[in-house]
């Protein structure tokens, strides 16, 4: 078995996650990672993904949004803007985003800001392969 | 001596007065606890994060990097948390006072959030850049997001040199501190009892992708994390401060209803007493 080390995880308003995993993966602006104990110390931007958290039994999912995480030797500290379990999300919800978005983006009014549109397609992609099984 | 009559409604008057301030109190009672409550969630992500600048500070020696460095500018711009309600005490009074004093009223503009505090900093001849007043009533992370957008891309513009966050931080129910804050450049002080300092673990930090583009990422996210988190500590400590003010308020009511209430009975005591000799003197004449 892996090697454990501390997760901790924590949202503006409340601590997400605190416990032991043997591997964390999730994506950053660099592309997806996964993090094992006794990594180097690394500071990296979290982007919108879904994250991994491998604990010793089971594994856990969860959407991450934004933030940035800091690994230390037998550590990791993911300061997130947003968090959720998938039972926390709103398929429903996350599909009509997607759909509103995608229509956006199709359009393409002068008015339209496209980075907005992409990063909330980006988010309503994220929540449903979240709440997928 | 004052009539009776006069006593009375001044009593009465006193009375509602005590009835007001009672249940002022008791709003404020309630929205303490429910303020307290979001403060207290909101601490570890606070101290985390401040912690978490800290040691990626720390381990990353000298860098060089925009948001570390004072700008060219002059100018230094405060961002004042106070209410949009008055009476609480010096609540509103403190914040001003602060600022006054520590920041030149000419080269500094305020980012007002707060009716209170704008309107007082307003008198004192500080310019408002901008107000935010409406953010207090429901403080969301994201309004402290996007302040910290707008005072970034004027930092970026050379607009203002120094960013400063005033607000008052609640220690406990009764004790709360006017506190300001540097946020820009980013100081960090003495390391604060709740940081984490072990020895040995001072390997050099990799930024991945580089060191530049991290902090560029991180220190918007830094400064959100404080102004959202001095914006909740800013209500809870409204709270308190009107539950105290409230309290005293009630208490000199009572106070003073005691004191009219016994000379209410003394002058009543008079009067009968008067209206007894009189009677008693018509008697006698009629009688005599």
């Amino acid at each position: 078995m892996a090697e454990m080390f501390k997760l901790k995880i924590v949202t503006p308003d409340r601590i997400f996650y605190d416990g032991e995993a043997s591997m964390v993966e999730l994506t950053t602006t660099e592309g997806e990672i996964g993090v094992y104990a006794n990594h180097i110390p690394m500071t990296s931007i979290v982007s919108p993904g879904v994250l991994k958290i491998h604990e010793a039994e089971e594994l856990r999912k969860a959407t991450l949004m934004a933030g940035f995480i800091e690994v230390l030797q037998d550590r990791i500290t993911i300061m997130a803007e947003v968090a959720e379990w998938p039972e926390d999300i709103d398929a429903k919800r996350a599909q009509e985003a997607k759909i509103r978005a995608e229509r956006r983006l199709q359009d393409r009014y002068p008015g339209t800001d496209v980075m907005r549109a992409e990063l909330a397609l980006k988010r309503a992609l994220v929540r449903l392969e979240t709440v997928a099984r | 001596m004052a009539t009776m009559r006069d006593i009375k409604r001044r009593r009465d008057s006193i009375q509602s007065t005590e009835q007001i301030t009672k249940a002022m109190k008791l709003v404020a009672t309630v929205k303490l606890q429910k303020s307290k409550t979001r403060a207290e969630a909101a601490k570890p992500y606070f101290n985390l994060m401040y912690d978490t600048i800290r040691s990626i500070m720390d381990r990353s020696g000298q860098l060089n990097h925009k948001y570390l460095k004072a700008g060219a500018s002059e100018k230094k711009a405060v961002i004042a948390i106070t209410s949009n309600r008055g009476l609480a005490g010096g609540y509103n009074n403190n914040i001003v006072k602060l600022v006054c004093s520590e920041l030149p009223a000419k080269d500094t503009v305020v980012y007002a959030i707060g009716r209170k505090g704008r309107d007082g900093l307003a008198r004192r001849g500080f310019a408002i850049g901008a107000d935010y007043s409406e953010v207090i009533n429901d403080p969301l992370y994201q309004d402290a997001a996007d302040l910290t957008a707008v005072l970034l891309e004027a930092f970026a513009k050379g607009e203002i040199g120094e960013i400063y966050l005033a607000y008052t931080s609640f220690k406990n129910t009764v004790v709360h501190d006017p506190k300001l804050l540097k946020l820009l450049p980013v100081a960090l002080d003495e390391p604060g009892a709740g940081s984490r300092q072990e020895p040995g673990s001072r390997a050099i930090m990799n930024y991945e992708p580089d060191d530049e583009t991290v902090l560029d990422a991180i220190i918007p996210k830094y400064m959100s994390s404080l102004i959202y988190g001095a914006l909740l500590e800013a209500v809870a400590s409204e709270n308190g401060a009107r539950m105290t003010a409230m309290d005293s308020a009630t208490s000199n009511a009572e106070e003073m209803i005691e004191d009219l209430s016994l000379q209410y009975n003394r002058a009543r005591q008079g009067a009968i007493t008067q209206e007894l000799t009189e009677i008693v003197a018509g008697a006698n004449a009629i009688g005599g």
